[in-house]
């Protein structure tokens, strides 16, 4: 059945337009204001390889990239580790598994801005919830917050909190994926639990920890309100994280053409390291 | 023994999940001065940070600009979505590929990388402090588009060829036959599209600068690390309240569809 030969571009018009104007003309124009220096106001002026030199130059930013994986670092385990024993323990045969899967689900669809100003309140020095329950088993308060070795682990720790809800799900789909006969041979071999778990649960459900990886290394990259809330990259910039300086830089001072190089750099190391991870993956399949 | 196990670690999880939420609603409805302890039920029970912060920010005006934001990005996403999807999906093109590469590019596409370009474009349009800012960007959303082929592609050809016949045009077919075929896609993708638009914040961070126009987050965060709530917990506590309510409410009611959707989004890699 033939329809009109112009249809087809007329249903995707309002895309390629979309494109064009809000995708491929901001990537083309993001690396022209690499070699530019403007603050939008005043007219651009070329300024070559400036804003490059000033990158590599910049430990500020340096060392932005560096929080961001910290973050990643601590941020993905925990949260492999912690889906999974309650994915694990959500897949046998559990009273009220709906409550608890609902429970668990709920920091996920609230906003980072209202989880943030809740964790805040938690991480308080001298009234926060942690450190009241561990000076009450007579332990030293932590400065979850205000301690610059420490801060980054604590908005990680949040962040796993926030989103583990998602992969606790992610993982109960991959574990409702694997066989039960699988485990009713290994029991007849005589397998104890945990030789069961790292001889088949976790070969069979590699697909989703791949996904898992890759799904929280984009948003462990994006890392922005959490910081800008809560810390504003304090203590002494342990928590800035590459998005937030790039925010600073582009809205706070109006470097754009600064920014901008920023914002390319560090595109490029993200695209790089789900690269890595993607080879890594097609490698392990 | 194991299952006691279990079912204690599965408890305590759940209420580190649960009890920040009922602390935080009950520290907002408590006195200033009782906000200090942990308790879950303060002694008297006031209003007092709910009037204050009403007072202090437009928090009503804000949550009719999520609202209206987030349902014309809603609109948008599953209208023009549903489009190109279909023409992904049922019908034959020149250049159909190019399309289709050009979407999984757009999708593996950092944002960091056209933030400010795209701010720079909102300037030159005169958009900056417009609801259209806040809009038309995101009126467009490649996963969408993605989640709609590959729902398409499973509805028979054989139907919209008979209401080809019987002379129907292809936008009517879309709406009209496609769409009550697809009510699981437009579901998933209605509920991911709403939630992301409500909980952005960065972007109006960038955009908005005229109070009147602002989103619920970007009201709450600037209200939370301005001076404007004078120090007081349980003003920001109220603010946060207002802006986690709908999805929570949203939340408890289609629970099932929340949960499906978004675990979803990743099943699509």
């Amino acid at each position: 059945m033939k329809t009109r030969k112009i249809t087809p571009y007329l249903l995707v018009a309002p895309y390629i337009l979309h494109f064009v104007v809000f995708v491929a003309f901001p990537v083309i124009f993001s690396i022209v204001l690499t070699f530019h220096k403007w603050n939008i106001i005043s007219p651009m002026k070329f300024s070559g390889l400036d804003n490059y030199v000033r990158l590599f130059n910049d430990t500020l930013f340096l060392k932005s990239i560096m929080n961001t994986f910290v973050f990643l670092l601590i941020h993905i385990p925990l949260q492999i580790f912690v889906a999974l024993i309650l994915a694990e323990i959500l897949n046998q045969k559990i009273f009220m598994r709906g409550f608890f899967r609902a429970a668990f689900f709920m920091p996920v669809v609230v906003s980072g801005v209202v989880v943030t100003m809740l964790w805040q309140q938690m991480f308080a020095f001298d009234t926060g919830l942690l450190n009241r329950v561990l000076t009450t088993i007579g332990l030293d308060k932590v400065g979850w917050l205000v301690d610059p070795d420490i801060a980054m682990s604590s908005i990680a720790v949040m962040a796993t909190w926030k989103n583990v809800g998602l992969y606790v799900i992610l993982f109960l789909v991959g574990l409702q994926t694997v066989p039960p006969h699988y485990y009713e041979a290994a029991d007849l071999e005589g397998a104890n639990r945990f030789q069961k778990f790292f001889y088949i649960t976790l070969p069979m459900i590699k697909p989703t920890m791949f996904m898992v990886i890759i799904l929280s290394t984009i948003g462990g990259f994006s890392l922005f309100i959490e910081p800008y809330i809560m810390t504003g990259g304090g203590p002494l910039n342990s928590t800035i994280s590459a998005v937030l300086y790039i925010y600073k830089q582009g809205f706070f001072y109006y470097h754009m053409g600064y920014a901008s190089t920023l914002g390319l750099f560090f595109a490029l190391i993200i695209l790089l390291v789900i690269v890595i991870q993607k080879k890594f993956i097609e490698r392990e399949k | 023994m194991k299952k006691l196990i279990f079912y204690t670690v599965l408890l305590f999880a759940a209420l580190s999940f649960i009890y920040p939420f009922i602390w935080m609603i009950s520290a907002s409805l408590a006195p200033e001065s009782e906000i200090g302890s942990l308790v879950l039920f303060p002694n008297t029970f006031t209003l007092d940070s709910y009037t204050q912060m009403f007072s202090k920010i437009p928090i009503g005006r804000a949550l009719f600009n999520s609202i209206l934001v987030s349902t014309l990005v809603t609109i948008g996403v599953l209208v023009f979505g549903s489009m190109v999807g279909y023409a992904l999906s049922k019908l034959e093109f020149k250049g159909r590929e190019l399309i289709f590469y050009v979407i999984i590019f757009t999708m593996t596409l950092p944002f960091q990388i056209t933030l400010i370009p795209q701010y720079i474009l909102m300037v030159k349009f005169g958009w900056v402090d417009t609801y259209a800012a806040l809009i038309v960007p995101y009126l467009m959303n490649a996963l969408a588009i993605i989640m709609f082929r590959q729902y398409f592609k499973s509805i028979p050809t054989d139907l919209l060829d008979a209401a080809r016949i019987d002379g129907c045009g292809e936008l009517r077919i879309l709406f009209t036959i496609l769409w009550p075929n697809a009510l699981p896609a437009i579901v998933t993708i209605g509920i991911l599209t709403f939630m992301a638009s409500w909980n952005e914040v960065l972007w109006p961070l960038i955009v908005i600068r005229d109070e009147s126009l602002m989103t619920m987050p970007q009201l709450v965060t600037l209200f939370a690390v301005g001076g404007r709530a004078d120090a007081q917990l349980g003003v920001k506590l109220a603010s946060a309240i207002l802006l986690a309510l709908p999805i929570m409410i949203a939340y408890l009611f289609f629970q099932k569809y929340f949960i499906q959707s978004m675990a979803s989004t990743g099943l699509k890699e």
